[in-house]
C-alpha cells in the first residue's frame, strides 16, 4: 500500500512543481493577507502580538482550502474523476496518497508563512517545539479534512463554492485549538498549549480513520 | 468462449433520467463489439455501466464474472476505459503519465514506452507536456494509458475522435491485435465505415435498450 500512496503523492507533487500553484500563487496571496492585517493593526502592536497565532491559522485555513480545492481540481480536469476512479489502486492509498501530497504542499506554505509572521508582527519563538509539532499537527488534521470532504464535493458542479462550505465549518476546532498552542508557543498566553496540539492530533485521527473507512462510498457516490 | 459482459434487462438513471432503459446484451470474450446508436440512444451510459462508474438499478449485470450490483470496483482492474475526455494530467509530460496510469493500474511501468510506440506517437514528445500537446498527439496518450494497463475488457468512446487516417488504421490493428490475444473490445463509433471493418458484431441501442443485435442468435 505504501507504494502506491507514495505513487499517488508523487503524482500529485510533481504536477504542484511543474503548475507552481502551491508557491507561485497561493503562497504569495497567504502572504499578502498575513501583511494586510499587519498593516490593519499596526496602529495596535500588542493586539497584533495576541493575535498573530490566530491570524496565521486564519491565513493557513484560506491558503489550505485553495490547495484543496487544487488537488481535487487536477482530479476533475479532462474526466480525470472517471480516470481516479478507475484506478486498481486501493481506495485507503488514494486517500491517503491524497492527503500526504496535501500535507506536504500545506508544510510548504506554512514555510513561507511563518517566518513572515516572525517579521511582522514582531513576535518571539517561545518553545519552538510546541510550535513545530502544533503545525505538525494542525497540517495532519487539515490535509486528511481537505481530501475527505474535498473528494465529496469533486463530482458537482458547485464545487468550487460548496468545499470551502463544508470545510471551513469541519475545520474550525483546528482553528482554534492551532490558535491556543501557537499563543503559548510564541509565548503570548499561559495555556496548556500541548492539550491543543493533543487535540488537533484526535481529530487527525478521528478523521483519518473515518476517511479510511468512507472514502470509497464517497468516490463512487460524488 | 466465456461471457465477458452479462447484462439483463439492466435498467440505470443518471439524476432522475433513465439512460439504460432494460438492455439485454452479452458479449463474450475476444469480441470485438461496436455500439451504435443515435445521440442520446445510451452508448457512453452503457460503456460507464460497464465499467462500473454508473450504477445499475435494475437487473441483472455482471462484468468479468462480477456482480456489478454487488462489487463495481474490483473488476474495474481489469478494465481500460477511454472515454469522451482524455483523463489526461495536462501538467504531466507524456511519457509520465502513461507510466502512471500503467502503475497504477496494477502494471510495470516499463509498459509505457511500448505503448506509446504502439499507438505511433513520436519519442521525441515524450518528455513534452500533455498541455503542449494536439487534440490528436492527447487522444494517443490516452489510448497508450489504456494499453499500458493491459485490460481484459476494452471500453472505448468514439476512440477514433481526433485521430489522422494513419493513426485510425493503426489503432484498428490494435484492438485486433488485442482481441486475438484474448481480450474483449466493446467501443461506440460513428465513424461507419472505419468502425464496421473492424468490429466482428454490431449492437444497435435506442431508447437506453438494444434495438439491433448482429451477433444475436
Amino acid at each position: 500500500m505504501l507504494a502506491e500512496v507514495l505513487l499517488l503523492a508523487r503524482k500529485d507533487l510533481r504536477i504542484e512543481w511543474r503548475a507552481k500553484v502551491a508557491l507561485g500563487q497561493v503562497a504569495p496571496l497567504t502572504l499578502l493577507i498575513v501583511v494586510i492585517f499587519a498593516f490593519a493593526l499596526d496602529a495596535n502592536a500588542p493586539l497584533l502580538e495576541l493575535g498573530a497565532g490566530g491570524l496565521y491559522w486564519v491565513a493557513i485555513l484560506y491558503g489550505g482550502t485553495l490547495l484543496t480545492q487544487r488537488s481535487f481540481e487536477l482530479e476533475t480536469e479532462d474526466g480525470n474523476f472517471d480516470g481516479f476512479r478507475m484506478s486498481s489502486m486501493k481506495v485507503h492509498s488514494l486517500f491517503l496518497g491524497k492527503a500526504l501530497a496535501l500535507f506536504v504542499q500545506i508544510c510548504l506554505l506554512e514555510i513561507v508563512l511563518g517566518p513572515a509572521i516572525l517579521l511582522f508582527y514582531d513576535v518571539q519563538v517561545a518553545n519552538w517545539a510546541l510550535l513545530v509539532t502544533a503545525g505538525v499537527a494542525g497540517t495532519m488534521a487539515f490535509s486528511v479534512c481537505g481530501v475527505l470532504w474535498g473528494v465529496m464535493a469533486a463530482g458537482l458542479r458547485v464545487r468550487t463554492t460548496l468545499l470551502p462550505l463544508l470545510l471551513v465549518p469541519v475545520l474550525a476546532p483546528v482553528l482554534l485549538a492551532g490558535s491556543r498552542a501557537f499563543e503559548t508557543a510564541l509565548g503570548v498566553r499561559a495555556d496548556a498549549g500541548w492539550s491543543w496540539t493533543s487535540l488537533m492530533f484526535v481529530i487527525s485521527a478521528v478523521h483519518t480513520v473515518v476517511g479510511l473507512g468512507a472514502f470509497g462510498f464517497l468516490l463512487e457516490e460524488s | 468462449m466465456s461471457a465477458v459482459v452479462e447484462f439483463e434487462d439492466v435498467v440505470a438513471v443518471t439524476g432522475s433520467f433513465p439512460v439504460l432503459t432494460g438492455v439485454d446484451v452479452s458479449v463474450n470474450e475476444g469480441e470485438i463489439v461496436l455500439v451504435r446508436g443515435e445521440n442520446g440512444a445510451g452508448k457512453t451510459s452503457f460503456l460507464r455501466a460497464c465499467a462500473g462508474l454508473l450504477r445499475v438499478s435494475a437487473g441483472s449485470a455482471r462484468v468479468l464474472g462480477f456482480d456489478m450490483r454487488v462489487d463495481r470496483r474490483t473488476p474495474r482492474r481489469y478494465i481500460g476505459l477511454l472515454g469522451h475526455e482524455n483523463n489526461l494530467y495536462r501538467d504531466l509530460w507524456a511519457k509520465e503519465h502513461v507510466e502512471f496510469r500503467a502503475a497504477a493500474g496494477g502494471g510495470p511501468k516499463s509498459d509505457a514506452e511500448a505503448a506509446l510506440a504502439k499507438v505511433g506517437f513520436p519519442s521525441t514528445l515524450w518528455s513534452v507536456p500533455i498541455s503542449a500537446l494536439s487534440a490528436g498527439q492527447r487522444r494517443k496518450v490516452a489510448i497508450a494509458s489504456v494499453i499500458a494497463t493491459r485490460p481484459r475488457l476494452w471500453l472505448l468512446d468514439e476512440p477514433h475522435a481526433a485521430l489522422d487516417a494513419e493513426s485510425r488504421t493503426n489503432l484498428n490493428s490494435v484492438l485486433r491485435e488485442a482481441a486475438s490475444a484474448g481480450a474483449t473490445v466493446v467501443f461506440a463509433s460513428h465513424e461507419s465505415a472505419l468502425s464496421k471493418e473492424l468490429s466482428s458484431r454490431v449492437i444497435t441501442l435506442q431508447g437506453g435498450r438494444v434495438a439491433g443485435d448482429s451477433g444475436a442468435s
